[in-house]
């Protein structure tokens, strides 16, 4: 295995934009990350794409060389991901494993979705095809329904709060009012949080990550010639991608995501770090208590904890361990397809010191953690300074 | 057809195919043998660890009220 670094990273802004197809978003990050690594589209022997649902959402399959030819990237492997939200994340760990396995040097990986163009009944029924449509989706269990149930599970056997969810959205707004890349840059009160309108009880519209268009991308390549593209290559230290169930009530135990706790305990051997050293992580917080839940799989806090965590502030940006300074899913926007790269690249930002007004001083060692479904799929990866 | 509510929600937000009958909750039900299925609860709203039983199957959906 060759070690392997990022060597660009390009991203568009997330939000609503009705003039733009899912193509043009694509290109713009990919254009935009080719000139970050100083690469040619001539010189990008793979492209791999991560895209959860865009037959659906814009009636067009075949994705992959349908971008990659209007980059410029002809003649190479150029395949779609799909792992529902951990599309590109996949997309990233696939492109990963060949570069360290020595069969390409550089390669580009870009996450894309377009959302908005659809009403939002009909968003959610697309969504709901992550889950298992046989069982959860005939029952009428919408994303927010699936995960609404895990709160309520994580809230009777933990003393979960309203409040701690609450306490999630509110962070991660704040954040989001720091990027200018963000979809929404609006803070909001722990008050406003608790009284927004429920969607699946007890999860109310402030839970909710959003419906976004948007697209990213990274250049990967091995570690001895990163320096040959970059002065700030940011090293790939150890990732890992997990499955699980797709429904449900097939799961063990809906409070704790299995493929979480796997992969973190791969990417953290592969990595040789622990829990502990992590300094600042993107967390998949599709809905807030996904982000809980997920800072108690990843080891950051005991089992139950990660809502008291939160609403005691330790996840903030001056807290100890920073969680979403990017906004996250919640603020920044979740075009479903790009989340997993985009993580890839807030995460380099900090490395690379990049961050603007949420730039970290402990910014060495960050963790992505990204979730498919209600936890079928994840991929976590680690990253730190080359 | 017995069991307890592992979880439940009620939906307020639903997917096109079930606007016209929201509200309406969603639980995932532990039956006796230890299997978990996910099902509409009709009738009063129940709870974490509350008693159900299954009354009937509509288009292979359990369906469950509060058990006295």
């Amino acid at each position: 295995m060759r070690n392997v670094a990022v060597i660009g990273i390009g991203k568009t802004p997330f939000g609503v934009f009705a003039d733009r197809d899912l193509r043009s978003l694509a290109i713009e990050s990919g254009d935009k990350c080719l000139k970050n690594g100083h690469v040619s589209p001539r010189e990008v022997e793979a492209f791999y794409l991560g895209n959860f649902a865009g037959p659906s959402f814009v009636g067009q399959s075949h994705l992959a060389p349908f971008i990659a030819s209007k980059m410029g990237i002809i003649g190479v492997p150029a395949t779609r991901f799909e792992a529902a939200c951990a599309s590109s994340g996949s997309a990233f760990f696939h492109a990963f494993s060949a570069v360290a396995a020595g069969l390409h040097d550089i390669v580009l990986v870009t996450g894309v979705e377009k959302m908005t163009s659809q009403q939002t009944a009909r968003v959610s029924e697309i969504l709901a095809m992550a889950g298992d449509c046989g069982t959860e989706g005939k029952a009428g269990a919408t994303f927010p329904a699936l995960f609404a149930m895990i709160a309520r599970r994580h809230m009777h056997d933990y003393g979960t709060t309203r409040e701690h969810l609450a306490a999630v959205a509110v962070k991660n707004h704040a954040n989001g009012a720091k990027n200018p890349d963000a979809h929404l840059k609006k803070p909001i009160t722990l008050e406003q949080a608790l009284a927004g309108k429920p969607i699946a009880e007890p999860l109310t519209l402030f839970d909710c990550s959003l419906v976004s268009d948007g697209a990213a991308s990274v250049l990967l390549a091995p570690l001895e010639r990163a320096h040959e593209f970059t002065d700030k290559p940011v090293r790939v230290l150890g990732i890992a991608q997990t499955s699980d169930y797709v429904a449900l009530d097939e799961k063990r135990d809906i409070t704790t995501f299995d493929a979480v706790r796997t992969a973190a305990g791969q990417a953290y051997a592969r990595s040789g770090v622990t829990a502990k050293d992590i300094q600042f992580a993107e967390i998949h917080d599709c809905f807030t208590i996904a982000e809980i839940i997920a800072i108690e799989d990843l080891g950051f806090v005991e089992k139950g904890q990660g809502g008291f965590y939160t609403m005691e502030g330790h996840t903030c940006l001056q807290g100890e361990r920073p969680v979403n300074t990017s906004g996250g899913l919640k603020a920044k926007g979740h075009p479903v397809g790009a989340t997993g790269v985009a993580q890839i690249c807030d995460v380099v930002l900090q490395i690379r010191g990049q961050a603007g007004e949420r730039q970290l001083k402990r910014n060495q060692l960050g963790l992505a953690q990204n979730l498919g479904g209600s936890g079928a799929s994840c991929v976590v990866t680690v990253l730190g300074a080359a | 057809m017995k069991g307890i509510v592992y979880t439940e929600t009620v939906v307020h937000a639903a997917p096109a195919a079930f606007v016209a009958e929201a509200p309406y909750q969603i639980a995932i039900v532990t039956l006796e043998d230890g299997k978990r299925v996910t099902g509409r609860i009709v009738g009063e709203r129940v709870q974490v660890d509350d008693p159900v039983e299954g009354i009937e199957m509509r288009a292979g959906v359990p369906f469950f009220r509060r058990a006295a």
